[in-house]
């Protein structure tokens, strides 16, 4: 083991060789994952599972920081945008191997580009780099250097190469031949994933020491969160990723140095009301729905803060837009919560013919107000939050039903059947750039949730954003986007097709065993700096920690 | 003489013969009518991915394609016979997996559970049952009512989690769930035999508590008795899903439930039939002991 | 015992009459929440402590005990009657009906039915009110928990059949229909006494257990199961044994129909 020279700047190296002094070999970290990952394939990568094995095992050019949003080299050790934003030049570290020994050279970019961006794959990171028609060509300039063109300039280019984990061109292991810290040693379906440590990983600490520390990576195949937690508190797992606001409340109260809130995340949950014209509900629900006014007043009628206080136990913040305030760049501070705020919800109501009748809500037809809110039954702090907006919403004369469904139900019901009135669901974000949710605003688009698939502009602020949405995405001028993406934000919060209700806080758990962990609001949020992190003292094999 | 053997041994054959054919037609009947319920449930083919919102409608379309969501039924069911003959049970939609693999690597788990579970389930409900029948001051059948209705009561997830708690094997809890039905059931059969004239003349002769039960209840009992160990061999299957999914225990009842969660049909159906079977065999065993019995009897 | 059972009948009535009299008696509404205090420990306001909502626990004990202590009898009720009448006929009449009902019995222990159930919410309109979503759910809870007490009554039917006491019967010409009254239906009591006991808990869970497809009680209406529900959360163990009331309740309930009832003096 090399000690740090004496020198004043190489104190921050001391300190970053500290874990060499105390890391053991065969140190093992556990977690557990909630349900199995679909696919080891870096490119199509689409559920939380197998986005966590790529975050671990896979190597990308460019790797964007957690904790400052900021990007940083990886593979390659410099990248340039072209002005006309539609080229990209990488230049690669040289010497590496893919885990299995292959070489890593700009033939492997160039053949990850070409998988990417087969249109047969259908892979939901290639899609993201899709601005128009036409071919996206990769030129090989030498051993080290390549230049990826596409048809049409994209916005946030760099970024989006945080998410595309290299393949090998000539592995004959294919996508188990990884870059990343980690490779994949071990897969027992529906049962646990053994993670293996990269003996070719390139990164080196300061003292030149090989990373990652941890020697290998347990992963635990856990649906149940309380059991999940008591598996926490026995040291049998070393970290949760994200807990719910009760079990870190419980966490807190019993162990104060394993609980982190790692402030407000990128995830907000949303209600929004069926705007579907074909929809087979009631014509007089439908014109409820589809009034800005109605909209309005019921969202007025939600008290976003004991929603906070009550569901979240404070851990969460009332919620205005579809970017949160975690995004920091992009989030529009100018922009409030609607406020609580019965009177003015029923002046709303009343401009629209509303009118109250014995503490019962009444359309200019005479129909009682009431509608249903579906959601996914396994989640409580939905099925929770739908129960307090059922009190809130009694409070202006509206019978709000609250059906619980099972997932694979209430998918059914907004993308195929549409028979549903409304729908509490939340939405995961994971880029920050807003560009990637151009297929929810776009009101052509599939995820357009409250009316997918117009053939034309529904309404006049739909067509607004469309066209702001749009124009964002054809300009580089980062300045002048973010004045484009605000006024969508302040369209949205004025029409509210969604009804935003909260953003929660990314809230961990983790062992006071794994040191050097500062758990971030985005994901994956304890360990971001995987290589980093090391466990303190040893653990025997199978054996818990108390 | 070749005849005489021959001829008791051709009946039984037949016998035998009629019943696989049986349960071979009631089992394919199963595997249609299971794969009719999931495919006509609502979900079918959805896939929480759609919801992604950097998926061109080309990559929706695809994903929606990719779990069958155009496949007819019959279609299905009919390529599922096919590779089935062939020796094929086809691959989980959900784990990537071939469903044989994932069937071998999680069937003797589930055997080893449910057999420990409907032991113990068994030991403990007979002889409580036994216990609360015979006891002449009441006390017992009070006691023993009280715990199987406590069992009854606590939710099998609660159990579990207890069992978690404190690191008592899980599958322990499938015997606690099979017990209270094995109990009630066993009671109030005994009592019922015990009550008869011949069992009461017999005491009142002065006979031990351990000839009567041996000589004069249980035999009477017994083909109820039977056929109770026919279903509870269901009843232990069906109690091996919330508790593998809660003590995390890798079997096929933790299959069962992932697989209809995630709507994968090809695994579902196989699941069914193998459950069919195991009811089928278990109440046909069940009625052949019983039988031979009664036409004793008769 | 006499005192026993008189004290079990009290607590009968007393469970009966204060569940039907939640209106009157329960200190707050069941759905009312107190958002200042949710999650709270016992306390002179609240006598078993509010839910992670604020709402009054005890009231939603008492009326999560009306919606459940009829319900659930009748769905058990229901499911006795089909044992009763389809294994009692399978093994009344033997040969290849009796084999053929069974087969279907096996079928009906061993299918899917989870999905039969999202398909029936799916067929249900969405505005349906939560007490008649509870009541459907029941039913199809009496509907398809008959499968395994019809064996044993198959069994049991058909030991009868050859018993002395039916060929005593025939044979002094009573008839088909009024020997299976007289004889038949006393007889089948022990084990249909067992499926409707072991039923009434087990509908109680498995209502809860469907309350996430949509099915059964849904918010902000109590039941007996979804109050037991709340014990699945780790906490509840140690720090909140309040949490235990309504298993403590429904334990206490059904042991003393047990007492009350007696079933040996039934068919003794």
């Amino acid at each position: 083991m090399k000690l740090p020279a004496i020198s004043a700047t190489l104190l921050l190296m001391g300190l970053m060789s500290g874990p060499l002094v105390r890391a053991q070999r065969g140190s093992q970290l556990r977690f557990s994952l909630a349900s199995d990952p679909k696919t080891f394939n870096p490119l199509l990568v689409d559920d939380d599972a197998s986005e966590a094995i790529r975050y671990l095992t896979g190597g990308v050019l460019v790797r964007l920081n957690r904790e400052t949003q900021q990007l940083e080299p990886d593979l390659a050790t410099s990248w340039r945008v072209s002005r006309a934003g539609n080229s990209i030049t990488f230049t690669l570290r040289r010497n590496l191997r893919f885990s299995d020994g292959t070489p890593f050279t700009a033939q492997d970019v160039a053949y990850t580009i070409q998988r990417l961006m087969d249109p047969v794959l259908h892979s939901p990171t290639g899609d993201s780099f899709r601005s128009g028609p036409g071919n996206v060509t990769a030129r090989i300039i030498g051993k080290n250097q390549i230049t990826i063109v596409f048809p049409r300039p994209i916005v946030g280019l760099a970024k989006l190469f945080d998410q595309v984990g290299i393949l090998s061109a000539h592995s004959p292991h294919k996508e188990m031949a990884v870059l990343g810290p980690y490779y994949v040693a071990e897969y027992k379906p529906g049962s646990y994933l053994l993670l293996e440590r990269n003996p070719n990983y390139w990164k080196r600490d300061g003292a030149g020491n090989q990373l990652p520390y941890i020697e290998s990576i347990r992963i635990s195949i856990e649906e149940n969160r309380d059991i999940e937690m008591l598996r926490l508190m026995r040291g049998e797992i070393d970290f949760i990723n994200s807990l719910d606001p009760d079990l870190y409340d419980r966490l807190a109260r019993q162990a104060p140095k394993m609980a982190y809130d790692a402030g407000v995340s990128l995830d907000s949950e949303q209600m929004w009301f069926n705007e579907v014209p074909a929809a087979p509900i009631p014509a007089y629900k439908k014109a409820w729905f589809t009034s800005t006014r109605f909209r309005r007043a019921v969202s007025e009628s939600i008290n976003r803060a004991d929603l906070v206080r009550v569901v979240f136990r404070g851990h969460a913040q009332p919620a205005v837009s579809w970017i949160s305030p975690a995004n920091k760049f992009w989030f529009d501070a100018g922009l409030h919560p609607h406020p609580f705020d019965r009177k003015d919800a029923l002046r709303l109501l009343a401009e629209d013919g509303f009118h109250l009748q014995n503490g019962v809500l009444r359309d200019r037809g005479g129909h009682a107000v009431e509608f249903s809110v579906i959601t996914n039954g396994g989640n409580m702090e939905r099925v929770h939050m739908a129960a307090m907006i059922q009190q809130d919403l009694a409070g202006i004369g509206i019978r709000l039903n609250v059906v619980t469904l099972d997932f694979p139900s209430l998918i059914d019901r907004i993308t195929r059947s549409f028979n549903y009135e409304a729908c509490l669901l939340g939405l995961v974000n994971d880029g920050l750039d807003p560009n990637a949710q151009m297929n929810v605003w776009l009101s052509s688009a599939d995820n357009h949730q409250w009316d997918p698939d117009e053939k034309t502009p529904a309404t006049a602020w739909e067509a607004q954003i469309d066209r702001l949405m749009r124009a964002q995405a054809a300009t580089l001028d980062v300045k002048k986007r973010k004045q484009e993406v605000d006024e969508v934000q302040q369209i949205v919060w004025r029409e509210e097709p969604f009804i935003y209700l909260v953003y929660k806080d990314a809230l961990a758990g983790v062992s006071t065993r794994l040191r050097n962990v500062h758990p971030v609001a985005l994901r994956p949020q304890v360990y971001w700096n995987i290589d980093q992190l090391w466990i303190a003292g040893g653990r025997a094999e199978g054996r818990g920690w108390n | 003489m070749g005849s005489v053997v021959g001829k008791p041994r051709r009946r039984l054959v037949r016998k035998l013969s009629g019943h696989v054919a049986r349960i071979l037609v009631v089992l394919l009947a199963g595997g249609f009518l299971g794969a009719t319920l999931v495919r006509l449930a609502p979900g079918y083919g959805t896939n929480p991915e759609e919801l992604d919102s950097r998926l061109s409608a080309a990559s929706i379309q695809a994903l929606r394609q990719a779990r069958g969501a155009n496949e007819g039924l019959a279609s299905f069911y009919a390529h599922y016979l096919e590779r089935l003959v062939r020796g094929g049970l086809g691959e989980s939609q959900t784990l990537n997996e071939p469903v044989r693999q994932l069937l071998a690597e999680r069937f003797p788990e589930t055997l080893q559970s449910v057999g420990l579970g409907l032991a113990l389930g068994w030991m403990a409900g007979l002889a409580l049952a036994m216990a609360a029948v015979m006891s002449r001051t009441g006390i017992a059948g009070v006691a023993a009512g009280l715990l199987a209705s406590i069992l009854l009561c606590v939710p099998a997830a609660v159990l579990a989690l207890l069992f978690v708690i404190v690191q008592a094997p899980g599958r322990l809890v499938i015997g606690l769930i099979v017990f209270p039905n094995i109990f009630h059931y066993a009671r109030n059969l005994l009592a019922r035999a015990a009550a008869m004239p011949h069992v009461l003349t017999a005491r009142a002769k002065g006979l031990g508590n351990a000839r009567v039960l041996l000589r004069h209840i249980l035999p009477v009992a017994a083909p109820q008795l039977l056929a109770l160990a026919g279903v509870s061999v269901s009843m232990a299957f069906a109690a091996a899903i919330p508790v593998e999914v809660l003590c995390d225990l890798p079997g096929i009842g933790q299959l069962a439930w992932k697989a209809a969660m995630g709507r994968d049909l090809p695994l579902l159906v196989n699941l069914t039939m193998i459950v069919t079977l195991i009811t089928l065999v278990a109440n046909t065993v069940a009625d052949l002991v019983a039988q031979p019995r009664q036409a004793g009897e008769a | 015992m006499k005192w026993v059972r008189r004290g079990a009948m009290a607590f009968l009535v007393a469970v009966f009459a204060a569940s039907m009299l939640a209106n009157f008696i329960a200190p707050a509404s069941y759905a009312y929440q107190f958002r200042e205090l949710p999650d709270a420990a016992p306390s002179s306001q609240h006598w078993l402590g509010t839910d992670d909502l604020g709402r009054d626990r005890l009231s939603r004990l008492l009326y999560g005990t009306r919606v459940s202590l009829l319900l659930a009898p009748a769905a058990a009720l229901v499911s006795c009657a089909l044992a009763a009448a389809i294994g009692g006929a399978a093994g009344f009449a033997g040969g290849w009906l009796e084999s053929a009902v069974m087969a279907a019995t096996d079928l009906v222990l061993s299918l899917p039915w989870l999905f039969l159930l999202i398909t029936v919410r799916a067929f249900l309109p969405l505005n349906v009110a939560p007490i008649a979503s509870v009541a459907i759910t029941f039913a199809l809870l009496g509907c398809l928990g008959w499968a395994a007490a019809a064996r044993v009554v198959c069994a049991d039917a058909r030991t009868l059949k050859n018993s002395e006491i039916a060929l005593l019967a025939r044979a002094t010409g009573s008839g088909g229909l009024r020997l299976l009254w007289r004889h038949m239906v006393p007889n089948l009591k022990p084990v249909l006494y067992a499926q409707f006991w072991i039923s009434i808990p087990v509908f109680i869970l498995t209502e809860a257990n469907l309350s996430i497809l949509g099915l059964g009680v849904a918010e902000p209406l109590p039941s007996w199961g979804g109050l037991l529900r709340e014990l699945e959360d780790l906490t509840s163990f140690s720090a909140q044994p309040w949490l235990f009331a309504p298993l403590i309740l429904l334990v206490l309930t059904v042991s003393c129909f047990h007492v009350v009832v007696r079933e040996e003096e039934m068919w003794g």
